[in-house]
């Protein structure tokens, strides 16, 4: 049973991270390939053009990618958490439903258009056809956002005496307090992810003296646009979604702050230390008083209760993979802020195409999104466990009660080899697009 | 309620077999006839824009089965996690087969991808012909050894085959001689509704070949079709039950010989159209007989201690089954539109659009 529960777990955790390094370009870089081909537009300049036909080719390629490691992902709610799909299928099957038909059809049928279709459709259906994709891949994102925060935070539902979860209010799952600053987080997660890599491709270009015109396009819209989404990421929608955890998830809140014990008198904000599940506290902790209690309650003394509050069968099942995952988070969210904001005084000041150093460090910064999105999104999902519905049913009790374990190590490892596979093949086709560059080319 | 869901889970699935069925039969053609690169363009040309839109219907398949049918949706997937996986993988195979092979210009790797994406087509036809023969033949429900429930009544496992290769031993596998007759009846069917939608689509040199391809495809198919339904009564004693007391459902099978013995006309059709007209005839005719076969049946208990799962067994609450038509009917609407833009921008030949160079 315990062996069963790890290798469901291992698979869906797995094949969603997987799966989501490609989303989280997509849905920030359609919204730049709308302003690229807009761009183009208003000023007839080729180059914009050419950059949103460029970006296309990238899109395109994580766009597959997405789609073919998204169908495992619907899959193994039936598969693998069969129990949990048959209690709760009424409710979360609507949203997942939703997001089939209304964003999958929208995104494919269009993307089709908008890759094939530029001659035979004109400038401004073909900008209509992009506008249409990115609509697609937001409305995607916030129906699968829907789902989760149903999850994190059930509403509108009742429970009938076989333990079946019944929706009785549709239209609270769309207005589930969980749902907004989610949302809004992960979009802006998945925005910082493209301007970093458009930010990151554009340096590479300058510093590699090719194709200097789209370098300096790159690295401007990359900068501008990686500046307010940096900023929107941490401040609203994150500190949203903070406050949000710690009204409705104290438990998790505790356990990803790393306070152990309540304090009288203001909880402290914890930088850095590794927590001691033995004893009960952090191994050379860096903190700083009173500013976790100002940050969520907006006083220097709120109380923050500490694991020690609650009981051991509700804390999260792995504390330490919760507070590290946090951590990275908001270090990494915290230095995207910075980093930006120096670029655009570069910018500003018109040096930064040939501010060698911070080119270089927009060049290597560009995995770093990936890490701050997938440890965000371990964030919101350790912090959920034990439950696969938030304080109403166990992540135990919801996996397949006929798959043996062996059967799912078995898929577990072919999926291990195929993205594998899968990444490799990716890696090199994004690096041989990268490498050739923007086309330029005489439309009008 | 569960009646309108169960309508509209058919149609989406016959949608989704019609549509990507040709994705999967050019697969096929171009692993057996395409020997020239002019003819593998013709080929993927003809699905080029198509294929993605295509699976999206899996999708959506999968997710209203899901929100109107939980218990379905749980007990069959997780039963058929095997064969389930497999697709996947297959999927992207497929997927990646298309999607890669124009990226780079080189023999062997053009040889590889093209090699993946006609295998993996040949066998997802031959398991999607396998999994009907599944759900007509039934399962274990509760895997009931002796009399004895291991399981609550409606959940299952099926490995991918059992010693006997028997649709009738106690203890099932997904391939039996019986499943596997429905997957080679899917691979028959498949190819000849893809050479169709190549006839249809492009102005291919193959195109005359693959007219007689059709034809003899056709020949071999009637055979199938006939003795499938000679051997029918081997997992269903009165196959014809539903049909005797419902005559109008001699419209299902009726349309389905329809399209089969007018395929046989292939080589004469003036209209280019026509052929893919009459596979998709047959393929509408011959699923919904099936299921129609075993209506209200979803999927069939081979054990007298647990029943059948019936569509009104496995449905969701009426509440949601209401609201969600609401927001149903806007969307099946928005996708009626997406697809006649997506088909009327990508109307007629496809020859010079040139797939793949992207």
């Amino acid at each position: 049973m315990e062996d069963m529960l790890f290798y469901d777990r291992m698979q869906f955790a797995f094949t969603i991270t997987f799966h989501y390094l490609f989303p989280q370009l997509t849905m920030g870089l359609s919204l730049m390939i709308v302003y690229f081909k807009w761009k183009f537009l208003r000023t007839k300049i080729d180059t914009y053009n050419d950059a949103a036909k460029f970006w296309m080719k990238i899109f395109a390629l994580n766009f597959a990618m997405g789609v073919v490691t998204g169908i495992p992902m619907e899959f193994q709610f039936g598969t693998n958490w069969a129990k949990f799909s048959e209690l709760t299928g009424g409710i979360i099957g609507q949203t997942l439903a939703m997001e089939g038909m209304f964003s999958f059809f929208l995104e494919s049928s269009f993307l089709g258009l908008f890759l094939f279709g530029e001659k035979l459709l004109g400038q401004k259906l073909h900008f209509l056809t992009g506008f249409l994709v990115f609509l697609g891949s937001w409305a995607s994102g916030y129906l699968i956002i829907a789902t989760h925060s149903w999850m994190q935070y059930p509403v509108g539902y009742e429970i009938l005496e076989n333990g079946r979860y019944v929706l009785t209010n549709f239209s609270a799952l769309f207005s589930n307090p969980w749902l907004m600053p989610a949302f809004l987080h992960n979009q802006m997660g998945s925005v910082v992810t493209s301007s970093f890599v458009v930010a990151g491709i554009g340096a590479f270009y300058l510093l590699n003296d090719k194709h200097s015109n789209f370098g300096k396009l790159f690295v401007k819209t990359g900068v501008i646009f990686g500046l307010i989404s940096s900023v929107l990421l941490a401040f609203p929608t994150g500190d949203w979604m903070a406050k949000n955890v710690a009204e409705h998830q104290p438990v998790t809140f505790a356990a990803m702050e790393g306070i152990f014990e309540t304090e009288e008198g203001g909880a402290e904000i914890i930088l850095i230390g590794q927590p001691d599940m033995e004893n009960k506290k952090l191994d050379n902790k860096i903190a700083v008083p009173n500013v976790l209690s100002f940050l969520t309650y907006q006083r220097w003394d709120a109380q923050v209760k500490g694991l020690n509050e609650f009981d051991e069968s509700v804390h999260p099942t792995n504390v330490p993979g919760l507070y590290y995952a946090y951590h990275i988070m908001v270090g990494l969210g915290t230095i995207f802020i910075g980093l930006m904001l120096l670029a655009s005084i570069q910018l500003y000041r018109k040096k930064l195409y040939t501010t060698k150093w911070i080119l270089w460090i927009l060049l290597f910064m560009l995995p770093f999104p990936y890490i701050a999105n997938t440890t965000g999104w371990y964030t919101a999902e350790l912090g959920r466990q034990p439950w696969l519905v938030y304080d109403l049913l166990r992540t135990a009790d919801g996996i397949s009660p006929t798959v043996s374990s062996g059967n799912t190590l078995f898929t577990l490892l072919g999926f291990i080899g195929l993205y594998l596979l899968l990444g490799l093949l990716f890696l090199m086709l994004a690096g041989k697009i990268i490498n050739k560059g923007p086309e330029t080319s005489k439309l009008n | 309620m569960e009646l309108f869901w169960y309508i509209v889970l058919m149609t989406m699935l016959t949608i989704y077999v019609i549509l990507d069925g040709y994705d999967f039969g050019a697969g096929i053609i171009h692993l057996f006839f395409a020997k020239t690169e002019k003819d593998k363009k013709a080929i993927t040309n003809a699905i080029g824009p198509f294929w993605d839109a295509n699976e999206v219907w899996l999708i959506a398949v999968g997710g209203v089965l899901f929100f109107a049918f939980p218990t379905l949706y749980a007990s069959s997937f997780s039963g058929f996690y095997l064969p389930l996986m497999l697709i996947l993988w297959l999927l992207i195979f497929r997927a990646i087969g298309l999607e890669l092979r124009g990226q780079i210009k080189n023999k062997m790797w053009e040889a590889i991808w093209d090699k993946a994406f006609g295998i993996a087509s040949l066998l997802l036809a031959l398991f999607f012909g396998v999994a009907l023969g599944n759900v007509v033949r039934g399962v274990n429900l509760g895997m009931v050894t002796d009399g004895v429930s291991a399981h609550e009544a409606h959940y299952f496992f099926l490995p991918l085959w059992n010693p006997s290769f028997s649709p009738t031993a106690e203890h099932l596998g997904v391939i039996d001689w019986f499943t596997l007759l429905l997957g080679v009846v899917g691979v028959v069917a498949l190819a000849i509704h893809g050479a169709n939608w190549i006839i249809f689509k492009t102005h291919s040199d193959l195109n005359q070949k693959l007219k007689k391809v059709v034809f003899n495809l056709n020949i071999i198919l009637v055979v199938l079709v006939i003795i499938s339904l000679l051997v029918w009564h081997v997992i269903e004693p009165k196959p014809f039950h539903n049909f005797m007391e419902n005559p109008w459902m001699w419209i299902f099978p009726i349309i389905a010989f329809t399209g089969l013995f007018g395929l046989f006309k292939v080589k004469t059709f003036k209209k280019d159209g026509l052929g893919f007209l009459f596979s998709s005839l047959f393929l509408f005719g011959g699923l919904t007989s099936t299921v129609a076969s075993i209506f209200p049946k979803v999927l069939p208990s081979t054990n007298s201690v647990n029943p059948s799962l019936t569509l009104y067994n496995v449905a969701a609450h009426e509440y949601g089954l209401t609201v969600g038509v609401y927001w149903f009917v806007i969307a099946a609407i928005l996708v009626g539109v997406y697809m006649f833009v997506q088909y009327r921008v990508f109307r007629g030949k496809m020859d010079d659009v040139g797939y793949g160079d992207h």
